[in-house]
């Protein structure tokens, strides 16, 4: 009984110390709090993968009332920005001063070519530097044409297009919004630097400044040390995590389709699997400045590039696919998605779920197995 | 060598009463790429209930290593520490339960206040109720730390950090207390105060104290010294015992109208049969080897008066340790000595610094003459860094006038630095570059080059005897040759005036001695150099110095005028310390204003 108090005591006294550690330096505030607004902002507004408001010039040596309305349709939609050219000569000389990044052009028997039902060839040219940029190109203007094509179709008007058309519908994503991918990723980026950056840091910080001599001086047990190390860093990394799902939700419009619980469940595993790599890091460093380089290198990256986050895994190379599969960040983007866009969809969540379980348990003790109460090994 | 009292086998009897037996003790340290490192080398000792055993040596002595060892923090390699009836590592939780420690750096969270770090320790140590305020109340009292409950660790002076270390340390009333060098870095009256309290817990609990120091004047206030050398027992015993044989071996030496303090200084320095030469209060006091008759020393120095002195731990404990390791003797002495010029080479008009609004450096003046050691000394957060780096040209200043040897530093900074040498607080040179490519880069920074840069390179292997480790990176050079590579780099160009920040903290005694021998030697030959310390005793070497507090001058003369200060009816002979202390605590009027020119000839009404 007294030795349960005094572990209750000891165990207060650690996680008190901590609270208010991190609530007192302004560094760890901010690589909880301003840090996930500044990556959130900064990707959600600035990388998207999406193309808006393509500049595109606009030859039009047709000028009937069918290019006008088919004119219109690129005018509407929120990927183009039209430039209306009188001459070719003149779109060119846009594409190459960079003013435009691309050339539609009508010919001048568009017109009487479609509604003979004949073929009626739209010219499209784009500028190719950046590759991915006019492949997207090529595609919103294929769409805004086909959505034109059986928009006439259905009017019972002639279009001079093939009898065969794809309709496509896309799901879960509907309206095919780059952010809608990248934000519910980031959030894992954001928990994965918190979880192992963070306590990487402060148990090198113990050592710098002398406290973990001290520390380990007392009869504080070593499950008082893992708990005492993880317990703050939980609660500060799922409120960095809470809010990142609120700025998601509100600020950038990203459905949210899951059910809040399993959020929480999921997460938590993925944080404790990321704390417990973080400590495990920390054991065999008792310097600050290594430990932010060493958890950039052995978290931060491969949550970056290892996790799908931004890069497709499957299209990637055999070695590289192998290796993603012990990187935690990897089940729980898709997680992430899943919750985001599809909604609790068991299957897909309970696999990922126990991996991340898994790994929470194995780094959670070996990070236990490595905490020593001796200066050396 | 026959005087200190050697180790005698503990009979039963005590070894049943002591609380923390030390047997056959050893640790190394191995590391891949170095050879491994015997730190205790077969110690062993006994600590007693009621008594203050202190364990004295120079760095890398091993006295860490032991109270580490002591408090389960290392495990021995072989032999073994009994605390309390209870092996260190067999039972290292149960002996953390019942032993407070204060490891070097006080082990303070900075981001906590002084009462959440308390209760820090008392909730890890289960210290409750009514125990707990209780304790708290007495630790608070006694160490007058009350009135800064809510004060964050960080922004307690050093002397406060101390004594909070110290509270955090004595919460669960441990019966042994271990004290790793409490004292390094902390102000005379800080350190005359955490003594205090030390005595009072000992006289009142009955506890027993384990306390490293490498301050020897401390040695003197335990009960009992063991002298830790190159991990071995050297000696062990009360202090009076290695003082007694001593005696009519310590000698006082005033100036003569032919000789100064610092010939006579570097004169003894330089002879087989004087074991210990330092400048105290204004004399030189020279131990001497054993039966050697006093009267040779007029032999050399001519007609000299000398007085016998009360002999010190210090004095003892520079006897016993071998010669060899330790001695420094001065290459080349000019034997005729320049004499002070007037010429001044620094002077410093209304000098001030602000920060923001914060004043650090408040209207100074002073004057440095060519050739002199001139020593600026004071508190943490006094200033006196500020100051240091005006006068090196690395900080400018808000107002006032500064020249330095001749050019004005507002407007010629860069030619006033190639005039001047500047060796830094911390090792500022290349670890992974070797001793002779750190020479070489720092030699061609100032412009050497050639055949005059060979030459100076040859002089600083030989002068500071680092020809043996040409090759060796300088990371890795031992102890106090990384010392003596950063002076060498400095004087390397042959600079005018040489400025030294704090050269000799965080250094042994032995490095400490043959560093004073080394600056008087340059100042003999004409080099001026301005030094900042917190060791108030080496004051004594400084012709003139400044003493600073909050950005004001306290003090500011010759080592005597200072030291005048203190005089009163009950110190009639005070020390430096003695004087620090007087004029911190403000118990002696100092002039309001700075004074350009020293105060009168160390006569004061």
């Amino acid at each position: 009984m007294k030795g349960k108090l005094l572990f209750l005591m000891r165990l207060r006294g650690i996680l008190q110390k901590e609270t208010l550690q991190i609530l007192r330096d302004p560094s760890s505030i901010a690589l909880a709090i301003v840090m996930p607004m500044v990556l959130l902002f900064l990707f959600g507004y600035g990388v998207t993968l999406d193309a808006d408001h393509i500049p595109t010039a606009l030859v039009d040596d047709d000028g009937s009332s069918v290019a006008r309305e088919l004119i219109a349709r690129f005018d509407l939609s929120p990927n183009f920005e039209l430039l209306p050219t009188r001459t070719m000569a003149e779109a060119e000389e846009l594409i190459r001063n960079r003013t435009a990044h691309a050339i539609i052009r009508l010919q001048s028997d568009f017109s009487a070519q479609m509604l003979s039902g004949q073929e009626a060839p739209v010219q499209l040219i784009v500028n190719g530097i950046d590759a991915n940029r006019a492949r997207l190109i090529q595609g919103y203007v294929r769409t805004a044409l086909g959505n034109w094509s059986s928009m006439r179709l259905a009017r019972g008007e002639t279009a001079g297009l093939p009898a065969v058309m794809v309709s496509p519908r896309v799901w879960f994503n509907e309206s095919t919004e780059s952010r809608n991918f990248i934000i519910p990723g980031l959030i894992t980026l954001i928990m994965t630097l918190i979880g192992i950056l963070l306590t990487a840091l402060v148990v090198a910080r113990e050592w710098e400044r002398g406290t973990m001599e001290a520390l380990l001086v007392t009869p504080l047990r070593r499950i008082e040390i893992l708990i005492g190390k993880i317990f703050p860093y939980y609660i500060l990394g799922m409120l960095g995590m809470g809010m990142s799902v609120l700025v998601a939700i509100l600020v950038f419009q990203v459905p949210f389709r899951g059910s809040v619980p399993a959020l929480l469940l999921f997460s938590s595993l993925f944080m404790l699997a990321s704390l417990g790599f973080g400590l495990l890091l920390s054991a065999a460093i008792r310097i600050q400045f290594v430990a932010a380089q060493v958890s950039i290198v052995a978290g931060f990256l491969p949550a970056f590039f290892l996790s799908g986050l931004i890069f497709d895994l499957e299209s990637t190379p055999l070695p590289i696919q192998v290796i993603s599969h012990i990187v935690p960040a990897r089940y729980f983007v898709d997680i992430s998605h899943t919750l985001f866009m599809a909604g609790d969809v068991w299957p897909v969540l309970v696999p990922g779920g126990l991996v991340l379980a898994a790994m929470a348990i194995i780094f959670l003790r070996l990070a236990y197995g490595n905490i020593t109460k001796r200066l050396e090994k | 060598m026959s005087s200190p009292p050697q180790i005698t086998p503990q009979p039963a009897e005590t070894q049943a009463k002591g609380i923390l037996l030390v047997r056959e003790l050893c640790k190394s340290f191995s590391d891949k790429n170095k050879p491994e490192v015997k730190a205790l080398d077969s110690v062993s000792f006994v600590v007693h209930r009621g008594c203050i055993t202190g364990l004295v040596g120079a760095d890398g002595a091993g006295k860490t290593t032991l109270i580490r060892i002591s408090a389960g923090l290392l495990v021995p390699t072989s032999g073994s520490v009994t605390v309390l009836g209870r092996d260190s590592i067999a039972d290292t939780l149960e002996i953390q339960s019942r032993v407070g420690y204060m490891p070097q750096k006080f082990g303070l969270y900075q981001d906590l206040t002084v009462a959440e770090n308390m209760t820090l320790y008392a909730d890890l140590q289960g210290v409750a109720g009514t125990e707990r305020t209780e304790k708290f109340t007495r630790l608070l009292q006694m160490t007058s730390l009350g009135a800064y409950t809510g004060r964050r660790a960080g922004a307690l002076s050093g002397g406060m950090k101390q004594k909070l270390g110290l509270a955090c340390a004595l919460i669960k009333s441990p019966e042994i207390l271990l004290l790793d060098e409490p004292t390094v870095g902390v102000d005379p009256v800080s350190r005359r105060e955490l003594w205090k309290i030390v005595n009072e817990l000992v006289e009142r609990d009955g506890i027993g104290v384990l306390v490293s120091t490498a301050y020897l004047d401390e040695a003197e206030k335990c009960d009992q010294v063991v002298v830790l050398h190159e991990g071995k027992v050297l000696a062990e015993g009360t202090a009076d015992a290695f003082i007694k044989p001593m005696a009519g071996r310590t000698l006082l030496l005033d100036a003569s109208p032919d000789r100064n303090l610092r010939t006579i200084y570097t004169h003894l320095s330089g002879r087989a049969d004087v074991v210990d030469v330092t400048i105290r209060s204004g004399k030189v006091r020279t131990v001497l080897a054993e039966k050697v008759d006093a009267t040779t020393l007029t032999d050399t120095l001519g007609p000299i008066t000398t007085h016998q002195a009360q002999p010190t731990f210090e004095d003892a404990f520079m006897a016993l340790i071998p010669r060899s390791d330790h001695q420094h003797r001065p290459s080349s002495v000019g034997s005729t000595h320049p004499g002070h010029d007037q010429d001044e080479i620094v002077r410093a008009d209304n000098l001030q610094k602000l920060f923001g609004t914060f004043e650090a450096v408040k209207k100074l003046t002073f004057t440095v003459r060519r050739g002199e050691i001139f020593g600026l000394l004071g508190p943490n957060g006094a200033g006196k860094s500020t100051t240091f780096r005006i006068l090196c040209g690395l900080l400018p200043a808000s107002g006032g006038e500064i020249s330095v040897a001749g050019h004005d530093l507002r407007r010629s900074r860069a030619r006033a630095r190639s005039r001047l040498g500047y060796m830094a607080q911390q090792f500022s040179l290349y670890g992974q570059l070797t001793t002779r490519e750190n020479l070489g880069f720092f030699g061609k920074a100032y412009g050497l080059s050639g055949k005059r840069l060979k030459t100076r390179i040859e002089w600083a292997f030989a002068e500071f005897s680092l020809a043996k480790w040409a090759d060796t990176p300088a990371g890795a050079l031992p102890g106090g040759n990384k010392q003596r590579l950063a002076m060498a780099v400095a004087l390397l160009h042959e600079p005018d005036i040489l400025f030294l920040d704090e050269p000799t903290s965080g250094v042994d005694p032995f490095a400490r001695r043959e560093f004073w021998l080394r600056i008087n030697t340059f100042a003999e030959q004409g080099t001026t150099v301005v030094v900042t310390t917190h060791f108030m005793e080496e004051a004594e070497y400084c012709d003139r110095m400044l003493i600073m507090s909050q950005g004001d001058t306290l003090a500011f003369g010759t080592p005597t005028e200072i030291r005048e200060l203190a005089k009163t009816a009950d110190t009639p002979h005070p020390t430096m310390d003695d004087a620090f202390i007087a004029l911190a605590e403000g118990t002696v009027i100092t002039p309001q204003s700075a004074p350009a020119t020293p105060m009168g000839e160390g006569k004061r009404p």
